[in-house]
C-alpha cells in the first residue's frame, strides 16, 4: 500500500517536471542563448534573439509550452538497485508523459508504425523511451528528461567509419550535417557526437551527449581538444540562428566516447535545437527530490 | 497595402504584386490582416483533386503550420499554439497552388526551391520564415480565428483562418523576383565547410 502512496507520489513529481520542462529551458541553455545573442550583430539576428527571448518569457507568462512540437519524451536513467520504486520505474514514467501530455498540454506525438496511427495519449510502443543505466550500491534515481523534436531528431545519423578515414573522417562526417539537415534544425543546435566501436554504440552516446551540461568538456584531452576544433569549425561556417547567416552556429559539440575494435570507428551524430528541453532531476530513496537543471522550480 | 509603422514594415492584406516589388531576400516584415493556416493535406486537395479552396486566399498570406486550438463557445476558437512546419514538404505542390489560387504571402519555415521561386516570380508572391520554436509569440498575435473549413482534415490540417495583426517577424526567403536566400546561403555555408574540413582534419590526426 505504501509502495502505491509512493509511485503516485513519484509519477505526480515527474509529470510535473516534464510540463515544466515544455515551458521553460534549462538554466544552461538560456545562459548560451543569451551570450550568443549578445555576441551577434546583424538586424537579423537581432530580430530572431529577442522574438525567441519573447517567446520564452511568454510561455512561462501564459503557462503554455513554448514550442508546439513538444517531442517524443525520452528518460535516460541512472537507477540504484537499491531506489525502492526500481520495479515500476518504467510504468510510472510512462504514465507521468500521459499525465503531462493532459495537463500541460503536450502534442500528441506517438504514431504506432506500421499500423500507422496516432495513439492520441502521446505515448505508444516504446515510448517514450526509456535507457536503463543500473548502479550497484545505491539508493538514488538520476533521469535526465528529454524532449526530443521532429526537427532536430532529423539531422540523426551514424556510420562506421574505416580507421583509415581516421578522425578526419569523423569530422567530415559531423559537418556535412551541419549545412544540409543541421540547417532546419533551429540552430544554435548543440551537437552530440558518438564516438565508440560500432553503429548503436555510437548512436545511444550521441544522444548522451546532448544531456551533458553546456561548457563541460570531454574528460580525454583529445576528444575535449577535438570537442572544440569542431564547435569552431561549425560556427565558422555561420548558420546563425534559424540557419539564416550569422556568427555563430552552435551553443556547443558534446562528443562521448567508448574503445572500439582495431577495425572499426562507430561515429554518430545528434543534435538539439535552441529550444533544447533538457531537464534533470534526482530522487532519493525517499522521493525528495534535486533538480539540477533548472532553478527555481517548485513541483 | 503596404504599412510602415515604428520602423516595421507591415504588409496589410490585400497585397497586390505591387506591395511586393521591392522586397528583397533577407527583409523583415509583418503582416496584418488574413493568415489561413495551410498544409500537406490541403495543398494535395487544391492540386491533385482540383478542389476549390473554400477560405479565400487571393491576395492574402498562407502559414504552413499544424495549431493548437482550444474551442471556446458559439463555434469559436482560441489559438493556443502555432509554430510554423517545414515548407519544403510544399514545394512540389506550390507552383501550381499559387496559380490556382492567386496567395500573395507564403510563411513557413525552412527555404523552399525551383517551383516556388518559379511561382513567386511569375504570379508575384513572397515566401517568408517565421523563426521556428516561437509559438507562444506567434499565437499571441493571432487576434481572432475568423473560419474553420476543411475540419475532416483535423486539428493540424484544418484551414485556420486568422486575423493577425503584426504578425512576425517575417524573413523574407524567396522574393517576387524569385531570388532564393536560403538556396544562395547554402553556397556560402558548403564553401566554409569545405574549409573548416581541411583546416580541423589537420589537426586530428590521433590515429598515428
Ligand atoms: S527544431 Fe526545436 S525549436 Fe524548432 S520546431 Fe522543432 S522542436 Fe521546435
Amino acid at each position: 500500500m505504501a509502495n502505491e502512496v509512493q509511485v503516485e507520489k513519484m509519477t505526480d513529481l515527474m509529470a510535473k517536471f516534464i510540463a515544466h520542462t515544455a515551458k521553460k529551458l534549462p538554466d544552461d541553455v538560456i545562459a548560451k542563448l543569451q551570450e550568443l545573442r549578445d555576441k551577434e550583430d546583424s538586424p537579423m539576428t537581432k530580430v530572431i534573439y529577442d522574438t525567441m527571448f519573447r517567446n520564452q518569457e511568454l510561455a512561462v507568462q501564459l503557462n503554455r509550452p513554448s514550442c508546439q512540437d513538444t517531442g517524443v519524451l525520452q528518460f535516460w536513467v541512472k537507477c540504484g538497485t537499491g531506489f525502492p520504486l526500481i520495479n515500476e520505474l518504467e510504468a510510472l514514467l510512462k504514465e507521468s508523459v500521459v499525465k503531462a501530455t493532459f495537463e500541460a498540454p503536450l502534442r500528441h506525438n506517438s504514431v504506432e508504425t506500421f499500423d500507422e496511427y496516432n495513439t492520441g495519449k502521446n505515448v505508444g510502443k516504446g515510448t517514450p523511451t526509456v535507457w536503463w543505466d543500473i548502479v550497484p550500491n545505491s539508493d538514488e534515481c538520476e533521469i535526465y528528461t528529454y524532449m526530443a523534436g521532429g526537427g532536430c531528431t532529423l539531422p540523426g545519423n551514424a556510420t562506421v567509419l574505416m580507421p583509415g578515414e581516421g578522425y578526419e573522417g569523423v569530422t567530415k562526417f559531423v559537418l556535412d550535417r551541419m549545412t544540409t539537415y543541421g540547417l532546419n534544425a533551429c540552430p544554435p543546435l548543440l551537437v552530440g557526437v558518438g564516438v565508440a566501436t560500432s553503429v548503436e554504440t555510437a548512436a545511444l552516446l550521441s544522444k548522451k551527449a546532448l544531456m551533458r551540461p553546456i561548457g563541460s568538456h570531454n574528460d580525454n584531452e583529445k576528444a575535449a581538444k577535438m570537442e572544440k576544433l569542431l564547435e569552431d569549425g561549425i560556427n565558422a561556417i555561420g548558420l546563425g540562428p534559424q540557419g539564416m547567416g550569422g556568427k555563430y552556429s552552435v551553443m556547443g559539440v558534446n562528443i562521448e566516447n567508448t574503445a572500439r575494435h582495431p577495425s572499426a570507428i562507430g561515429v554518430a551524430v545528434n543534435v538539439g535545437c535552441w529550444s533544447h528541453r533538457r531537464g534533470h532531476i534526482i530522487f532519493d530513496k525517499y522521493l525528495n527530490v534535486t533538480i539540477t537543471s533548472h532553478s527555481g522550480v517548485e513541483l | 497595402m503596404v504599412e510602415i509603422k515604428d520602423g516595421k514594415k507591415i504588409l496589410v492584406t490585400p497585397v497586390s504584386k505591387e506591395d511586393l516589388a521591392d522586397i528583397s531576400i533577407g527583409d523583415i516584415v509583418y503582416l496584418s490582416g488574413s493568415l489561413t493556416t495551410c498544409r500537406d493535406v490541403a495543398h494535395r486537395r487544391v492540386v491533385e483533386e482540383g478542389r476549390q479552396i473554400p477560405v479565400d486566399v487571393r491576395d492574402n498570406a498562407i502559414f504552413h503550420a499544424g495549431p493548437i486550438i482550444r474551442p471556446l463557445d458559439d463555434d469559436k476558437y482560441e489559438m493556443v499554439s502555432v509554430g510554423p512546419t517545414t515548407s519544403m514538404r510544399m514545394e512540389k505542390f506550390e507552383y501550381e497552388f499559387v496559380k490556382e489560387t492567386g496567395v500573395r504571402v507564403i510563411v513557413g519555415k525552412g527555404g523552399m526551391k525551383e517551383n516556388t521561386e518559379r511561382a513567386c516570380k511569375e504570379f508575384g508572391a513572397i515566401h517568408c520564415v517565421f523563426p521556428a520554436g516561437n509559438a507562444v509569440v506567434a499565437a499571441t498575435e493571432v487576434e481572432e480565428i475568423v473560419d474553420a473549413k476543411w475540419k475532416d482534415l483535423g486539428m493540424p490540417e484544418t484551414l485556420w483562418n486568422c486575423r493577425v495583426k503584426e504578425f512576425g517577424p517575417l524573413i523574407v526567403s524567396i522574393d517576387s523576383s524569385g531570388r532564393n536566400y536560403f538556396e544562395e546561403k547554402k553556397v556560402e555555408y558548403n564553401k566554409k565547410k569545405d574549409e573548416q574540413v581541411e583546416l580541423i582534419s589537420k589537426q586530428v590526426g590521433f590515429i598515428k
